[in-house]
């Protein structure tokens, strides 16, 4: 009898809060093992499992609450943790240790607050209802968005770091936005006088209006929008909302009914063990106050729950000793940055400041009196300072020579610290706190691949501010360790496809075998390179692809001009340009679609697909299509697919621009067009947007001016809202922008990798496509205009130019020696059209035995 | 000239036209109706064995596609690539790389003359 197993009973640990602190906490507890000593219970006062409020603005722009939410669904539940969502606590009674919600009372033996903080609304008279908006939870954007429905102009109170997310996310739902600030600068606990102006500019130039030392008096009813502030001094400002965000509060208020210590300022008193004055509760987060300082960052959060994690799991927890504030930022698209002692605050403190009003960028770095040592720093406009001034300023790394040089303009970028540089003991990210060394070890244990190294470390899955670091000292340490990263296509090309696109136009490469011979192994290739090489030579020299070089290079689709379905017959789709079509055409597809029999659906991009020719039906099919003036749809390349549109303002009352000619202008452009993977595009006549244009490759939407451009869209099985790109377009500047675009795209992107991916894995991201796109700065415009304007020229119906060839016809054929058709093919009837037969009941047919 | 598909050591002296060099299409595919069934021929004029023979019929999808699939070379073998599913066979005797369940017949083939010659096992 095996009497070691005794049963120590657990302990009841409660967390009050379920937001990114206390889900930290509760995944803590799990990785270190404290489940086994503590029975634990986590109540959230909202209706979701905690989520990222550091991208709350996202929610806005094409994330769901699943998509912000932290952790896997399931993932408490599979440990044991018994959450309580929508229930909140309303009072702690110490005396008998139990928590007491709406329906219940629930023991405790240890206690953690993470109740967050609250947004502050200072008393206005006046205020309510769409005046009274806050922006903390998803609940408080769903009633913004809804007091937004009907909304032409949005006030954000306050200007701080959550004020202006808060006024992007107004100006994300199309309303024009106005920053309100009661201090004399955006931002001023991060940022100098300068820096202020900076970002006052630069926001201020993206049409937000910015309204700095107003002291709002009182609300009242408007007239030319629904309610007017009344500022001090007699000025007002009319708008249809209001959202406050002038400052946080902590949460402390069931710290304040049970009798917990409160710090003057709000905050649950905590010492260095995140002990509140009661040692059976903690507190940790915006809630609690260390050292009369409440941190409202998600890193000292963090670290906080870090520590009381590892205390109740019984280890070594460290102590809490403060946080660096520094943040990087991304507001309304504009860089901030705010390291240290931004204001040189520091006895003896001196700075070094750039300034640049043409383009309003601001630079500022805090030295100390020795000129020794980085303290802190301040950036508008550029955060790619950002990574190496912090290193300094948290690693103490002695100054250059010429300390200036750090914030001043580099011809050959800004200046980098080397990853080598930086000691192992180097906070990499601060969010999960994972060192240099730390990163190093998890290579050294054979973790060679980057979005591996992030789930095993944590490193980068907090705020994401260190991705641009962690790669580069990922990077650096595969390299010191001898690996080589092997981008090679296949075993026949030692290349990447951007590569070999660019070995094709520097070298003028005209086919395979030609490239093969030149940068290739053997003398075959395989079903990558093929492809591969077969489309970059489309999207560059735009040659028939059933030219017979050419020909044995294409998938299956392509060398057949068809799209294979499951039982080897193919499905054919004539270009019907912006889903315009007359009813001779229409009858024309119905007349061939019935002589062949051929089952007949609408597709998504506003095109009729038929269904189920054979082989040697193709041609015969096309002829008759062609005669009747269609061309190919192109449904089965790597190439556009269509430009899907609404009506417009020929036929609809609010279309303000006629789409179904721009929709037609554009894809009689690009059609043809080959590229790394499909694209496809939409055109809608008004914001109204029913042409789905924000969901594509390419989405065009017009405004009363011309037209906005939104790129690297996509549906699918990962969708992906498209970004805008430019704004109130002519067609001219449109089409111009579009080709820059493309091109670009099938210059840089991967094999096989959509818009919407290539976007992402853009070094950079949009910014960077602006500056290439719109500004140029690769001076590479006119050459991206005149590479698509041969595809364009070039163009010819590929399934005209076949048919008007008996020797390329010759592969349309099922069998080579005999007339019949597949006889293995086999159709049944189901709601009046032929659908292939299921391997079920193929046995119900009657079939000739083959002898075999 | 007598070229016959090397890994097949069958020994036939019945030999059966079954197209022209013509029908041929050069690094690809073309399909023939072979005594009752559907036989893919591939045609690779520089090789030493310049045209393959295999079954027509993909295994995975069961549907008759395989003289349709690309040619490639992987690991030193010949290959098809089937275009439903992707799956790899060598030409030489039918093996499907990635899944040794699956495999393809494959004949005895030989260019005599204008004339494509199959073997009869």
């Amino acid at each position: 009898m095996n009497a070691a197993t005794t049963i120590v009973p657990r302990e009841q640990l409660i967390i009050v809060g379920n937001g990114m602190v206390g889900h930290h906490c509760v995944e803590q507890l799990i990785e270190r093992g404290a489940l086994s000593r503590y029975a634990l219970r986590v109540f959230g006062e909202e209706r979701q499992r905690a989520y990222d409020r550091v991208h709350l603005s996202e929610y806005f722009s094409g994330s769901d609450a699943e998509t912000l939410a932290l952790g896997a669904a399931g993932a408490y539940a599979e440990h044991g943790v018994q959450l309580h969502l929508g229930e909140a606590v309303l009072e702690i009674d110490r005396e008998r240790r139990e928590v007491v919600t709406p329906l219940g009372r629930y023991p405790y033996d240890q206690l953690i607050l993470a109740t967050g903080s609250y947004p502050f609304v200072p008393p206005i008279e006046g205020c309510e209802g769409a005046s009274r908006l806050v922006y903390r939870t998803l609940d408080d954007l769903d009633a913004i968005r809804a007091a937004a429905a009907n909304a032409r102009r949005g006030v954000v109170v306050g200007g701080g770091l959550l004020g202006l997310e808060a006024a992007n996310a107004l100006k994300s739902l199309g309303l024009e936005a106005h920053v309100v600030e009661f201090a004399p600068r955006l931002m001023p606990v991060q940022l100098d006088n300068e820096g202020g102006a900076a970002l006052r500019a630069q926001i201020e130039a993206l049409g937000v209006g910015v309204h700095l030392s107003r002291a709002t008096q009182s609300v009242a009813a408007g007239e030319a929008y629904r309610y007017r502030m009344n500022f001090d001094g007699g000025e007002f400002l009319e708008t249809d909302l209001i959202v406050f965000s002038a400052g946080i509060r902590p949460q402390d208020a069931l710290g304040r009914s049970s009798g917990l210590e409160v710090a003057a300022r709000g905050g649950v008193v905590i010492d260095s063990d995140c002990r509140s004055s009661d040692a059976r509760i903690f507190a940790i987060g915006e809630c609690a106050s260390w050292n009369g300082s409440v941190f409202g960052l998600v890193a000292p959060g963090y670290s906080m729950a870090r520590n009381v994690a590892a205390a109740l799991a019984g280890e070594n927890a460290g102590s809490f000793v403060g946080a660096d504030m520094s943040t990087k930022l991304k507001l309304l698209g504009v860089d901030v940055g705010s390291i240290g002692d931004a204001h040189g605050a520091t006895p003896g403190a001196r700075s070094y400041r750039f300034i640049d009003e043409a383009s309003s960028a601001y630079r500022r770095l805090v030295v100390d009196a020795s000129g020794k040592r980085v303290l802190g720093a301040v950036l508008v406009g550029d955060n790619s300072y950002y990574d190496t001034l912090l290193q300094y300023v948290q690693n103490g790394i002695a100054l250059p020579a010429d300390p200036a040089a750090l914030i001043l303009p580099q011809s050959s970028g800004s200046p980098a610290l080397g990853a080598d540089a930086l000691p192992d003991s180097a906070t990499i990210c601060s969010c999960h706190n994972v060192s240099k060394g730390a990163i190093c070890s998890a290579i050294d244990n054979g973790c060679g691949e980057l979005g591996e190294l992030k789930q095993q470390t944590k490193a980068c899955t907090g705020c994401g501010g260190c991705a641009a670091l962690l790669k580069q000292v990922f990077e650096h340490e595969l390299i010191a360790r001898g690996v080589s990263v092997d981008k090679s296509l296949c075993e026949h090309f030692a290349y990447t496809r951007q590569e070999l696109y660019a070995l094709v136009r520097v070298e003028g490469i005209l086919s395979f075998d030609e490239m093969l011979a030149k940068h290739g192994r053997g003398h075959v290739g395989c079903d990558i390179c093929k492809p591969t090489v077969g489309s970059i030579l489309a999207s560059c020299w735009n040659q028939p692809i059933m030219d017979p070089s050419l020909v044995p290079l294409q998938d299956t689709n392509d060398t057949f001009m068809a799209n294979m379905q499951k039982n080897g017959t193919y499905s054919v789709v004539p270009r019907i340009p912006g889903g315009e079509i007359t009813p001779d055409k229409l009858i024309v597809i119905g007349q061939v679609a019935k002589k062949y029999d051929l089952y007949t659906k609408i597709t998504g991009g506003q095109r009729i697909d038929l269904f189920g020719a054979q082989l040697h039906e193709l041609p015969a099919i096309w002829s008759e299509l062609i005669d009747a003036g269609f061309e190919t749809g192109h449904a089965y390349g790597k190439s556009t697919r269509t430009v899907k549109s609404c009506v417009g303002s020929t036929w609809c009352r609010y279309g303000v621009q006629d789409s179904v000619q721009m929709a037609l202008t554009l894809e009689d452009r690009y059609k043809g067009l080959r590229s790394p993977h499909k694209l496809k595009f939409a055109v809608s006549g008004c914001t109204r947007e029913c042409a789905e244009a924000q969901s594509k490759d390419i989405g065009v939407i017009a405004t009363e001016k011309g037209w906005n451009l939104y790129i690297c869209g996509n549906g699918g099985m990962r969708p992906r809202h498209a970004e805008l790109f430019a704004t109130d377009l002519d067609d001219a500047g449109l089409i111009r922008i579009i080709d820059r675009v493309l091109m670009f795209y099938i210059r840089t992107a991967d094999k096989l990798q959509r818009t919407s991916v290539w976007r992402e894995s853009l070094d950079g991201g949009l910014d960077y496509l602006k500056q290439v796109i719109l500004d140029d700065s690769l001076g590479l415009g006119a050459e991206l205009e005149a590479q698509m304007q041969l595809v364009v020229d070039r163009y010819e119906c590929e399934w005209a130019n076949a048919l008007k060839d008996p020797e390329k016809l010759k592969r349309f054929r099922t069998f080579v020696n005999d007339q019949r058709p597949d006889p293995s093919v086999h159709f049944v009837r189901e709601r009046g059209q032929r659908r292939p037969i299921a391997a079920a009941e193929l046995h119900l047919i009657p079939t000739t035995e083959e002898v075999l | 000239m007598s070229l016959s598909n090397a890994a097949v050591t069958v020994q036939t002296s019945d030999w059966q036209a079954v197209c022209s060099r013509h029908d041929l299409v050069a690094q690809s595919g073309v399909v023939v109706w072979f005594e009752g069934r559907q036989v893919a021929l591939f045609y690779l004029p520089e090789h030493d064995t310049p045209v393959f023979a295999v079954d027509n019929q993909d295994p995975k999808s069961g549907a008759h596609v395989i003289g349709r699939g690309l040619i490639g070379h992987l690991k030193g073998e010949l290959v098809v690539a089937a275009p439903l599913y992707k799956q790899h066979f060598c030409l030489s005797d039918g093996r499907c790389l990635e899944d040794a369940g699956q495999s393809l017949q494959v004949w005895p083939v030989r260019i005599s003359g204008e004339q494509v010659e199959i073997g009869l096992a």
